[in-house]
């Protein structure tokens, strides 16, 4: 198959390009969801993205908070941004570095106004932007301006056997258009870190890998109370025939192809050295993963799942491909690509990355995913630590 | 090409899945290793769903099972030729 050489994107002012044009209503804390869903209910055309954190935390917990609630309004699938805060300080600082794209950004707190007259005052706003938004049009843009993120879940075997490896397949086709790609969670490449380290394309990020997966697995082996069983695996991935973590993690790591990693990031940093394959250390359950890889500015996510979950994104449109074919059938509406004639072996590796660009493709110009249409927007930041 | 029952991810691998939504004990299945597009046979002792893995050897306690090349745990309980291999016979070596 011949790869297209663009699709139809949002071109945003910082350079970037979005699949999406979301206007995003951002709480900074837990206390400030009500004053954002309001909001969100009123202006159509705007999204609220409520979460559990934001009071109290501190140290490198703190900076992560920060940096996943700076770098989701960055993405370039934001075309505008509305920070609420109960207080003032931690509200500007997110607004500040936010402005620097170049995007409408405004930010507003709650302490010494209440809820209602916040409410009013931002909704006004929010129409504001939301009007604005909407004369944003798509214009054709290279297939570079695409930075894609992977991560799957609930898998089973059928997963390393071929849904992952047809995203390692994508990797290897489009890698060459200069696209950034991005791979994440640190937890379920245990036992097979050794080798995921031999992928880096310099001895410094191999090094780096391994210091990032020993510090993950130390804090592992410093909580765990027995064998992880459940957790990792989880019932669904034994249900689904996979064994042990070691069997998960070559599972999983087929979804990177024959590739490299130039670097690897923390959670929700953005890449800084140029196209290509990036590791970003992660949790590995499905909603903090994802939240964090859309925080580190990807704009399109490839989901394979085994079982079936069925995750989605605010901000992030999620593409899910199965190969089991039990899941197709009984998850059909969850299901953007059925690569399950692998198995079969009526399609063949190569065939299936055709039809995941086709897919990725057809997301990217502004088809909605399964997870979109479905309502599915799990925004999850990860926590470190307690707060103070 | 069809009539694929089990798949070998590489030729060293001890086990293989199952990719049919169920094989029944004593079924002669056909198995297509991956790595090298080459074919084998075996017998099953077991009913085995899709997805899970058969031994394609017997393997004694202690040994390593090996799937995509690599040791992806060990032997907790003797396995005979074309029994399940999962969760009662196999451990990790990680956690």
């Amino acid at each position: 198959m011949e790869i297209p050489k663009s699709f139809l994107g949002y071109k945003r002012e910082n350079g970037r390009a979005g699949t999406r044009n979301h206007v995003i209503i951002l709480p900074v804390d837990d206390i400030s969801n009500a004053c954002a869903e309001a909001v969100a209910n009123n202006i159509k055309g705007t999204i609220a993205l409520p979460h559990s954190y934001g009071r109290l935390q501190f140290g490198a917990d703190l900076e992560l908070h920060f940096r996943t609630m700076i770098g989701t309004g960055k993405n370039p699938n934001v075309a505008a941004v509305i920070v609420i805060g109960i207080e003032p300080k931690w509200t500007k600082r997110i607004v500040d570095a936010i402005a620097k794209t170049g995007k409408p950004v405004e930010g507003f707190s709650i302490e010494g106004v209440g809820d209602i007259d916040t409410i009013a005052k931002v909704s006004k706003k929010a129409q504001e932007f939301s009007m604005w938004a909407s004369e944003k049009h798509r214009e054709e843009c290279p297939m570079s301006d695409l930075w894609i993120s992977v991560k799957c879940g609930e898998s089973d075997t059928t997963s390393g056997l071929a849904s992952n490896p047809t995203v390692g397949n994508l990797m290897e086709k489009l890698e060459p258009f200069g696209v950034h790609l991005c791979f994440g969670e640190t937890s379920e490449l245990t036992g097979a870190e050794t080798v995921c380290a031999k992928r880096g394309k310099t001895p410094e990020a191999e090094k780096k890998f391994m210091k990032t997966w020993n510090s993950y697995n130390d804090f592992i082996l410093k909580e765990a109370t027995d064998d992880l069983s459940e957790s990792q695996p989880t019932a669904g991935n034994i249900a689904g025939g996979l064994t042990t973590i070691e069997e998960k993690a070559f599972g999983n790591f087929q979804k990177i192809g024959n590739l490299k990693f130039i670097d690897v990031l923390e959670p929700a940093e953005e890449p800084s050295k140029g196209k290509g394959l990036y590791f970003m250390d992660t949790s590995s359950a499905a909603a903090e993963c994802v939240t964090l890889q859309a925080a580190g500015g990807f704009n399109i996510h490839l989901f394979p799942t085994g079982q079936g979950n069925i995750i989605g994104n605010p901000i992030e449109p999620v593409i899910k491909l199965t190969a089991n074919p039990l899941t197709a059938k009984t998850m059909s509406e969850h299901i953007d690509v059925n690569v399950s004639k692998i198995l079969s072996r009526q399609m063949n590796l190569d065939q299936a990355g055709d039809e995941l660009i086709k897919a990725t493709i057809r997301v990217a110009n502004g088809r909605l995913t399964c997870a979109e249409a479905l309502g599915h927007r799990e925004f999850v930041m990860t926590k470190l630590y307690r707060s103070a | 090409m069809t009539g694929t029952d089990i798949i070998i991810h590489n030729k060293k691998d001890n086990v293989g899945v199952v990719v049919i939504e169920k094989i029944i004990p004593n079924q002669d299945c056909n198995c297509w290793i991956m790595e090298n597009d080459d074919s084998t046979k075996i017998q099953s002792k077991n009913e085995i769903p899709l997805g899970h893995k058969i031994a394609m050897t017997d393997l004694s306690e202690g040994d390593a099972i090996i799937k995509y090349g690599h040791d992806i745990g060990k032997v907790v309980k003797a396995i005979k030729k074309g029994e399940h291999v999962h969760v009662h016979n196999v451990k990790t070596k990680k956690w």
